[in-house]
């Protein structure tokens, strides 16, 4: 565990008893937990190699107790960490021993649902499926729907900009948003959007989707709800190769068909699913492939009929479509199994999260493999293959001595491979701590800085989640600084029109 | 283009960088001197937004070109000066068109179609009628690169459709009028064009009946791609004879005609049903989509975007306020009103206090300068967020020489020390 943390201020570790008097002024008695027992059960996020116990956790209930906490936190100078469900697989709600963790699970209503508008308003701790539970009796739902979608919370969601796998044709939690409400650092509290759309002046909605909790305190968020599309089947389809299933894929997507899923494995998941709980799956297939297609039912009839055709193609070995949503659902299980049953053979194993350009998906496995060999680990894919956003699982024994570093290196390796080909280092899960220090893999220092002068536009002392996605830490007055060289006009080269 | 050729020691011509390297240089020296800039792509939207009062232009129009189209795997990257023309012919070849449907400008400020950049599309991010299915401008900028009011060159985002690697830039940039940076390169997703379309037009409701069934189909899982509702002068203005709710179908054959037949029966019921054929369908949604229905005469125009349900309120409210509507008509099932009135009074309060009721903005999207000189163009902010603007500003243009004011008039710096 190498991981480096902003190192803990004495000062604040001092003030501790301060802080806790100050925070049951603001908050009931129950809503501070200091004993070091209950704390215990926020150290850490999904993320479960780093843990470490937050200076004090605060359980707030209304968003005018977030703003007094806020203001209190930036008067005593104190960091923040907010977090909601605590499912973060980059470690973004990852406690700092000097630093408040501001848990928002008290906030679990849904405040409002408008379907003539087709949005709701909820509160940020309430979970993702909780508000598809909530209008599905009209026959709606809310589409973004990340695999821990039955215990993150939707501020969480927010935060990290969740996917899922109907992401495809959806799009992410940012496409889904219509509204926020956030309390800044210092406690002043600020409206985005609402139920209209494409809010003037700067879209601080859109940066504050995605800013893993470094930019503000979200409190309520109006979300989008979409009408259950009539027909939903799907295909399940196997390949003799990689490149056959890659290919496949690449060539749904170029005949014009966005799919409401593509979900891809390969031959060491497909095995790990049916050992974990026989789900039929063909396990000689060095890759399978599920297409999920959704619309009327003559659309989905049509769009069947070709996704078939291009499987053949590609030479397809096996070609199921479902007959029944109980079919459609089994060809989900072993998918939706995936980590669990490779988890089951790990015994512990490290899931990344790049994105590439689909094309390049046959080079990036052999690549893959070759690197595992490197390592002398094992690895297995399942990808959402129609965004190229890969999760290599990386099978690893944590009981072994140093073969935790050695799934790390493995994991730096595979990223620098996606960025590599024109790709991305994290496609859903976010940067966090995880992969915080191979930032610089992807960006320049030029590019960083940028993006922590924003930051500093709404936490100038940098309080608010701070260790989190930028490897260095610089002083906004140092990144303020602007260095040109005085006097020079010209440009006599340069044409004028 | 018309303001050519100035002398460049007197500071007054129009710079036109051919590379990003040019386009740091320029900034640089802009920074040195303390000398502001304004900043556009062809121009094509200068009328729109308030008027920069700065010596330099700077435009990105000689940076061009197509460096990336993979048509399979649906994205392209362009510099920030290709012609939207360039942009879309490409993706015509391919049978593909933008995931989004930005306003092309000509309808409301002269030019020909396709006059502008695809910088200036994502700079302005105004949306056209497929906006409530297809997104914004802002929701498929996949990356870009830029150079910042530091003259730093940054880039943000990637080429590829999952990304949440760093702060979504690409937000922030789309839709910031040149205010923050000037984009030299652009990454975007593209579509495949739906294999034909059809319009369903409902005539004889009234406007609440005609907007609850817009509401309706909005809601119902036909897949309606785009959903207006022209009164009886907007509607005669594109040559329908009658009032209509438009709802657009696009999608293969077989659904988009099934498609059709369901929606008439959910919604259809108490008014007269038409289908408009491909061709007529494209044709009529370019001019819903550009503002052409009420653009054609000399009137000031507003749009304003709200929840779908307060469309008629917001309306009467601002023609109780005293707005003068000359004409009008609904996009977005309601969400988004586009308004004619005198050009001479645009009448900001009484509009603004009508939208600002229901929630939402009013944005001045065509009137003459000295109006627009006079009157906020764009939606005025709460302190706390026009504070919070500005600060973001200014962590990108620290000495307000990229198109100060532009969004927010009088919104320039003390000239530094």
């Amino acid at each position: 565990m190498s991981l480096m943390m902003p190192k803990p201020e004495q000062a604040i570790l001092d003030r501790r008893d301060d802080l806790i008097a100050r925070l049951r002024d603001i908050l009931p008695a129950d809503n501070v937990i200091d004993d070091e027992e209950a704390r215990r059960a926020y150290e850490c996020d999904a993320l479960t190699m780093y843990r470490q116990l937050p200076l004090v956790v605060a359980l707030p209930e209304t968003v005018e107790q977030v703003s007094e906490i806020m203001a209190l936190a930036d008067e005593l100078n104190i960091k923040v960490v907010p977090r909601g469900g605590g499912t973060s697989l980059s470690g973004g709600s990852l406690p700092l021993e000097d630093g408040i963790l501001l848990a928002m699970g008290k906030f679990n209503r849904v405040l409002e649902v408008d379907y003539e508008n087709r949005c709701a308003r909820v509160q940020p701790g309430v979970t993702n499926l909780a508000i598809t539970k909530a209008v599905e009796h009209k026959g709606f739902y809310y589409a973004p729907d990340p695999s821990s979608q039955i215990a993150c919370s939707i501020g969480g969601n927010v935060g990290e900009n969740a996917g899922g796998v109907h992401c495809l044709k959806y799009g992410l939690t940012t496409n889904n948003i219509l509204g926020l409400e956030v309390v800044l650092m210092g406690g002043e509290v600020v409206h985005l959007g609402g139920k209209h759309l494409d809010s003037e002046a700067y879209d601080l909605l859109g940066v504050m989707t995605g800013s893993e909790g470094l930019l503000g305190v979200i409190t309520e968020v109006t979300v989008r709800i979409l009408q259950k599309p009539q027909v939903v089947r799907g295909l399940l389809l196997g390949f003799p190769t990689v490149d056959d299933g890659g290919d496949c894929v690449a060539a749904v997507i170029a005949a014009g068909i966005i799919p409401g899923g593509m979900e891809m494995m390969d031959n060491a998941s497909i095995r790990a699913a049916e050992a974990f709980q026989p789900c039929n799956y063909p396990v000689d297939a060095e890759s399978l492939v599920i297409v999920e297609l959704d619309g009327t039912p003559a659309e989905v009839d049509h769009l069947i009929a070709r996704v078939s055709d291009i499987a053949k193609s590609h030479n397809a070995s096996v070609i199921r479509v479902s007959q029944s949503e109980e079919e459609r659902q089994q060809f989900w299980a072993g998918r939706k199994n995936a980590f669990p049953a490779v988890g089951a053979i790990g015994p512990d194993y490290l899931c990344m999260d790049g994105t590439i350009p689909r094309g390049q998906l046959s080079f990036v496995l052999r690549k893959m493999n070759e690197l595992a060999a490197k390592h002398g680990l094992r690895v297995a894919n399942v990808f959402h293959a129609g965004d190229g956003n890969l999760h290599p699982l990386i099978l690893y024994d944590a009981a072994i001595p140093g073969d935790i570093e050695k799934a790390e290196a493995f994991g730096a390796d595979i990223l620098k491979l996606c960025v590599e080909v024109g790709g991305v280092l994290t496609g859903e899960h976010g940067v966090g701590v995880e992969k915080r220090d191979l930032m610089g893999e992807m960006f320049t220092e030029t590019d960083l800085k940028q993006q922590q002068r924003l930051k500093c536009a709404f936490d100038p002392q940098h309080r608010l989640n701070p260790g989190k996605v930028f490897p260095t830490l610089h002083r906004c007055a140092e990144l303020g600084h602007v260095h040109v060289h005085r006097g020079k006009v010209p440009f006599p080269h340069l044409p004028r029109f | 283009m018309s303001d050519v050729g100035a002398d460049a020691d007197t500071g007054s011509g129009t710079l036109a960088p051919t590379s990003e390297h040019d386009l740091v240089e320029v900034i640089k020296a802009a920074i040195a001197n303390r000398e502001a800039m304004a900043v556009a792509g062809s121009g094509s939207k200068r009328a729109f937004g308030h008027t920069v009062g700065a010596p330099r232009k700077l435009t990105t129009a000689a940076m061009t070109g197509v460096s990336l189209y993979e048509a399979a795997e649906l994205v392209m990257t362009a510099a920030a000066g290709t012609p939207m023309r360039e942009v879309m012919g490409l993706l015509r070849q391919q049978g593909q068109q933008l995931a989004f449907d930005p306003v092309d400008p000509a309808a409301l400020y002269g030019g020909e179609p396709g006059d502008g950049t695809i910088g200036g599309v994502f700079a302005t991010n105004l949306s056209g009628s497929r906006r409530l299915t297809a997104g914004a401008a802002r929701d498929h900028l996949l990356g870009f690169r830029a150079v910042s009011g530091r003259g730093d060159v940054f880039k943000s985002g990637g080429r590829v459709m999952k990304n949440v690697t760093g702060y979504d830039l690409s937000k922030l940039i789309t839709g910031s009028h040149g205010t923050l940076a000037v984009m030299s390169e652009v990454t975007f997703k593209v579509l495949p064009k739906p294999e034909t379309e059809r319009t369903l037009a409902i005539s004889s409701l009234d406007a609440a009946a005609a907007l609850a069934a817009l509401r309706t189909a909005s809601g119902s899982p036909f897949e309606v791609s785009c959903l207006a509702y022209l009164p009886e002068r907007s509607a005669k203005d594109v040559g329908l004879s009658q009032p209509s709710a438009l709802l657009r179908l696009e999608g293969p054959e077989v659904s988009v005609l099934s498609r059709r037949d369901s929606l008439a029966a959910l919604v259809g019921g108490d008014g007269t049903c038409d289908t408009l054929d491909a061709p007529a369908s494209e044709s009529l949604w370019v001019q819903i989509r550009d503002g052409a229905p009420v653009a054609a005469r000399e009137h000031a125009v507003w749009r304003i975007s709200t929840a779908p349900t307060a469309a008629l309120d917001v309306v009467s409210q601002a023609e109780a306020n005293g707005a003068g509507i000359a004409a009008h008509y609904f996009d977005w099932a309601g969400g988004l009103i586009w308004l004619a009135v005198p050009a001479s009074e645009p009448r900001a309060d009484a509009i603004r206090s009508a939208v600002a009721a229901s929630g939402g903005h009013a944005t001045l999207m065509r009137a003459p300068e000295d109006v627009r000189a006079s009157v906020p163009v764009f939606e005025p902010q709460p302190k706390p967020l026009a504070a919070l603007n500005r600060r973001v500003k200014e962590a990108f243009d620290p000495f307000h020489i990229l198109n100060p004011g532009r969004m927010v008039p009088g919104d320039v710096s003390e000239t530094p020390s």
